[in-house]
């Protein structure tokens, strides 16, 4: 039979999304913090993005079915706060599926958040940096709220944490 | 030396209980904001300050021996609560509300920035998370303070107003905890005098730049008027809210969510 890996278990995680942004994987937003295997026994910890996100129990819950898929003797999936989560994690990818879904995806944060920070965002549906910002604030704590002047439209932000 | 669990358990619960009832307070401008942007602006620094609480009463639960979250955040008695009375007024004016967001998160970040060096760890590692958070709403308290004191003779006015009713009560954040000696010892907690003299020299010059003055705070003022919430007493305002807060809960405390 085969022996799952540390491995497996990363490729299985890259199937469990965001239950907001159902085509980015917890691994592209730079959630999952460590995977443990020990002997048959996995052991997943994951990095809260906001300590007030709804969504948490959603995906330590679809974490563990994802996993739990796999033969092992068991799975469990903590949240942990060892290393601060920050936009900086999320891959090349994930910023990619993040525009393709309609959020301009954050810059590189080096930790000062201003308003000169959060303007100028590229537009994610025209790619015009003619934008202007309308709120830090928006529908969910992980997003900020634009205006494109080319496009005329408003758009979302998944915004700058660090 | 190291403090005992008595003292890390005053400066979680003080910490986590301004953020509860701030956050629940902030959340009464659900619907209600003077205009959109704001309105989802304090309804987002309210979930917030609820996560913020909930990360902190796992500690205590996971750490500490207290009870589950839910439990320690609608059913504790009044006099169990630890919270400053700065946080327990009504919303008041939208003038109020903003100078006390101002005012509070400010101080809340200094306390998280302080807290991230603490020799607690699974205290400092959820401070230094936070303060991502916090600092979006640093940034919101600071530009609508710098556009509504500097936006006419009205506006100006009312903030001023709002600020020398807000400021002696902030005061009471700063209020000295139980334990406080041992937690300081310990190299767990900064001091409450000491935060508060760096959140002064913080404010100041964003008030200074609105062209904001600090009040003249006569002695009952500048000393204990709005202090008994670090040790259980609180004003008249938080029994109803605790009420109205757990309300659902109580109605049926076996209910699963």
């Amino acid at each position: 039979m085969h022996t799952v890996t540390e491995q497996d278990i990363w490729q299985a995680l890259e199937e469990v999304m965001d239950p907001e942004i159902p085509r980015v994987s917890v691994v592209d937003l730079g959630m999952i913090h460590e995977v443990k295997l020990r002997g048959n026994k996995a052991e997943i910890s994951f990095l809260p993005t906001f300590s007030g996100c709804p969504a948490l129990d959603y995906i330590t819950r679809d974490i563990k079915q994802r996993i739990e898929q796999l033969p092992l003797d068991s799975v469990a999936v903590n949240v942990t706060y060892a290393v601060p989560w920050s936009t900086n994690r999320i891959t090349e990818k994930g910023k990619k599926l993040l525009k393709e879904s309609g959020l301009a995806p954050p810059k590189h944060s080096d930790g000062y958040i201003s308003l000169d920070v959060l303007s100028d965002t590229e537009c994610p549906y025209c790619s015009s940096r003619n934008t202007v910002l309308q709120s830090p604030f928006g529908p969910t704590l992980c997003r900020a709220i634009h205006y494109c002047k080319n496009c005329s439209q408003a758009f979302e932000q998944f915004k700058p944490v660090a | 030396m190291t403090a005992s669990n008595e003292a890390l358990k005053s400066l979680l619960y003080a910490t986590a209980d301004d953020l509860l009832i701030l956050g629940h307070r902030n959340s009464e401008w659900t619907g209600l904001g003077p205009l959109l942007e704001e309105d989802i602006a304090f309804s987002s620094m309210a979930q917030d300050q609820m996560g913020q609480s909930l990360a902190l009463y796992e500690i205590l639960q996971r750490d500490l021996g207290e009870r589950d979250p839910d439990t320690i955040a609608f059913l504790r008695p009044e006099s169990e609560y630890r919270c400053c009375h700065f946080v327990e007024y009504p919303i008041g004016s939208y003038a109020f509300s903003l100078m006390r967001h101002f005012l509070f998160d400010q101080a809340s970040y200094l306390r998280f920035a302080a807290l991230a060096e603490s020799s607690f760890k699974p205290l400092a590692f959820v401070s230094r998370k936070l303060l991502g958070e916090i600092k979006y709403h640093i940034m919101h308290g600071n530009t609508w303070m710098a556009q509504l004191s500097r936006g006419g003779e009205e506006s100006h006015a009312r903030m001023q107003s709002a600020l020398n009713e807000a400021f002696p009560m902030a005061l009471g954040i700063f209020e000295k905890l139980e334990h406080e000696e041992e937690l300081v010892d310990a190299g767990v907690y900064a001091g409450s005098a000491q935060l508060r003299d760096l959140w002064l020299q913080h404010i100041e010059p964003a008030l200074a730049h609105g062209g904001l003055a600090l009040p003249e705070l006569n002695a009952q003022e500048a000393g204990t008027a709005f202090f008994g919430g670090r040790k259980g007493f609180h004003s008249e305002h938080l029994g109803s809210l605790i009420e109205e807060m757990g309300a659902v809960l109580r109605s049926d405390p076996s209910a699963d969510w």
